[in-house]
C-alpha cells in the first residue's frame, strides 16, 4: 500500500497502517514462540517451554483484537481495491498466526515431557526441520512487513523441504521405536512435534498466497507444493 | 428509425427477438467525442452497453459520465454549440447520426434523472401522457398498460387507490419510481438512469435498486451513480470515466477488488485528488 498516494480520508491511512503493525506484531509474537519451543526441545529448557505455552494467550488476545478491528473497518470505511484485498488478507493472515502459535505451544508443552526422558538416539533430523521452520517463519514474516510477493512465493515453494525432511524425521523415529520400545514415549511425542512443525510450514504456505493476492490481486495458481507422504508410510517390523 | 419499428406493444413478452443475446452489445460507442463549444468533454469513447446487462458510470464530477448519458438520448440537441461526433451505433443505426429521428429515438431509449421529474398531473397522466404521443390506445389498454409499468417499477400497491390524485403527493421515493414506471410506459430498449438515487432515503434507494435488477431482464441499463457501493451492487459491468476518457470497464467484481489501471484503483479506494 505504500506505493500509493494517501487516501482523502487521512484517519482510514492511519487505521490502515495500524492494522498492518497489528498483524506484523502478531507475527513477531508468534516467531518468538516457535523459538522458545526450539529452544525447549534442543535445549531441554522448561523456562522457554513454560514462555512459549504462556505467549499463546496473548497471540490469541491479539488475534481477538485484529478480527475486531478488521470488522470495524469493513462496516466503517467500506473499502475497495487493494484496500479491501489488504484488510481481507489480514484477517485471513491472523487466523494462519493463531494456530502458527497454537503448534508452538503444544511443541513446547510436549518438550516438558520429553525433559523426563533420557535421550539416547540421534536429534538431528528434527534440529534440521526446526531450522528450515522457524527460516520460513521469519522469511514470510518480513515479507508481510513489506508486501514483498517474491519472497513469499519463495517460502511458498520452500515448504517441499520442510515436508521432505519430515518424512525422513517420521520414518527415523519409527525406526528408534523399534529398535528400543523404551524410546516409545519420548518418539511418540517427538512425531507430533514433527507434524506440528510441518502444519507451521503449511500455514507459512498459506500466508504466502494470501499475500501474493492482497498485493497483486491474482491468485496464485500452479499446484500447491506438497510433499508429505506420511500418510502413505508403512514401516515393517524386523522378522 | 422511426416509431413505427416498434408498433402496438401488446403487454405480453417485450420486444426482445431470439437474435437479441445477453453479452451481445445493444449500444455500441467507438471513437465518441462530444463538445460543448470548444471544450472536448468526451475523449473517444470505446464502450458497449451489453444487452439487458446493467452498466455503472463511475467517476469525478466533470468526467463525462452524466454528458456520455445526454448524448444517447440526443439531450444536447436543445443547446446550441453542443455536437456529439462518432460512433454510438444501436441495432446498425448511429444515434448522433443527423437522419435520425430524436422524439422516436427518446421512445426507445429512456430516461431518468438525478431529482424526480413528476408531470403536475394525475399518476395515471403522469404515465398516459408519454403513451399518447407515440401510440394510440383504447381506455381498457391504457388502463393495463398503467398497471402493467407502475407493478414492474414496484408502485402499483401503493399507487393504485390514487392514479387519480395528484403524483406532487407521492414520497421523493414514490415519485422516482413514478419517474421510472413513466420512462418504461412507452416500452423503450435502453434505459439511462443519471444518479437515479442521490436525493433518495436509503430504503427508497434500495428499492430502486431492486427495480433495477428486475428491470434488467427485460432493458439494457446504464446508471450514473456517486456511490461505488450501489454501481458495485447494481451492475454487471463498471465504467470509469475521468477527465472525459474512459479509464477501464471491467465486471463489478473485477473493477472493485482488483482494478487494472492505477487511476482506477486510487479513485475506488478514495485516494484521488
Amino acid at each position: 500500500m505504500s506505493d500509493q498516494p494517501d487516501h482523502v480520508v487521512r484517519s482510514f491511512d492511519n487505521e490502515l497502517k495500524r492494522l498492518r503493525a497489528m498483524i506484523t506484531e502478531m507475527g513477531g509474537m508468534v516467531e518468538t514462540q516457535v523459538s522458545l519451543a526450539t529452544q525447549a526441545i534442543l535445549q531441554r529448557d522448561a523456562a522457554a517451554a513454560a514462555r512459549a505455552v504462556e505467549d499463546d494467550v496473548k497471540v490469541d488476545a491479539l488475534e481477538r483484537d485484529i478480527e475486531q478491528f478488521v470488522i470495524r473497518l469493513l462496516a466503517l470505511r467500506q473499502p475497495m481495491a487493494a484496500d479491501l484485498r489488504h484488510i481481507v488478507a489480514a484477517l485471513k493472515m491472523t487466523g494462519d498466526l493463531e494456530r502458527i502459535g497454537d503448534y508452538a505451544a503444544n511443541v513446547a508443552k510436549r518438550s516438558i515431557v520429553l525433559a523426563q526422558y533420557p535421550m539416547g538416539y540421534s536429534f538431528s533430523g528434527l534440529a534440521h526441520m526446526l531450522q528450515l521452520v522457524q527460516a520460513q517463519l521469519k522469511a514470510i514474516i518480513d515479507a508481510i512487513g513489506n508486501n514483498d510477493t517474491e519472497q513469499a512465493i519463495a517460502v511458498w515453494k520452500s515448504d517441499a523441504r520442510i515436508d521432505d525432511v519430515y518424512n525422513t524425521v517420521f520414518r527415523e523415529l519409527i525406526t528408534y521405536m523399534m529398535e528400543d520400545p523404551r524410546n516409545i514415549t519420548s518418539c511418540a511425542h517427538l512425531l507430533f512435534i514433527a507434524k506440528n512443525l510441518e502444519r507451521i510450514g503449511d500455514h507459512a504456505t498459506n500466508i504466502a498466497e494470501t499475500i501474493h493476492y492482497a498485493v497483486t490481486g491474482q491468485v496464485l495458481t500452479d499446484a500447491r507444493p506438497k510433499s508429505d507422504n506420511s500418510a502413505y508410510a508403512v514401516v515393517r517390523p524386523p522378522e | 428509425m422511426s416509431v413505427t419499428t416498434h408498433p402496438s406493444h401488446g403487454l405480453g413478452a417485450l420486444k426482445t427477438s431470439p437474435t437479441e443475446d445477453l453479452n451481445t452489445a445493444k449500444i455500441a460507442m467507438r471513437g465518441l467525442d462530444f463538445f460543448y463549444g470548444d471544450n472536448r468533454a468526451l475523449k473517444g469513447i470505446a464502450l458497449d452497453f451489453p444487452n439487458r446487462q446493467v452498466t455503472g458510470l463511475i467517476g469525478p464530477s466533470g468526467c463525462g459520465k452524466s454528458t456520455l448519458l445526454r448524448v444517447l438520448n440526443r439531450m444536447y440537441d436543445l443547446y446550441p454549440g453542443q455536437r456529439a461526433t462518432g460512433e454510438a451505433m444501436m441495432d446498425g443505426i448511429n444515434l448522433i447520426g443527423d437522419d435520425v429521428d430524436v422524439n422516436a429515438l427518446r421512445a426507445r431509449v429512456g430516461m431518468v434523472f438525478q431529482k424526480p421529474t413528476p408531470f403536475p398531473m394525475t399518476i395515471y397522466d403522469n404515465i398516459a401522457f408519454g403513451v399518447k404521443l407515440h401510440e394510440k390506445l383504447s381506455k381498457a389498454a391504457m388502463d393495463e398498460r398503467v398497471e402493467w409499468c407502475l407493478t414492474r417499477s414496484a408502485l402499483w400497491g401503493e399507487a393504485k387507490d390514487r392514479l387519480h390524485t395528484s403524483a406532487m403527493g407521492l414520497s421523493g421515493g414514490q415519485q422516482q419510481r413514478l419517474c421510472i414506471a413513466r420512462t418504461i410506459a412507452v416500452r423503450p430498449e435502453v434505459i439511462l438512469l443519471d444518479e437515479p438515487t442521490s436525493a433518495l432515503d436509503p430504503i427508497s434507494t434500495l428499492k430502486i435498486e431492486e427495480l433495477i435488477d428486475e428491470l434488467k431482464s427485460d432493458f439494457t441499463i446504464a446508471i450514473v451513480t456517486h456511490n461505488m457501493q450501489q454501481a458495485a451492487r447494481c451492475a454487471d459491468q463498471v465504467a470509469f470515466f475521468y477527465l472525459g476518457e474512459m479509464v477501464e470497464c471491467a465486471p463489478a467484481a473485477q473493477l472493485f477488488t482488483a482494478p487494472r489501471e492505477k487511476r482506477t484503483q486510487e479513485y475506488v479506494t478514495g485516494r484521488f485528488g
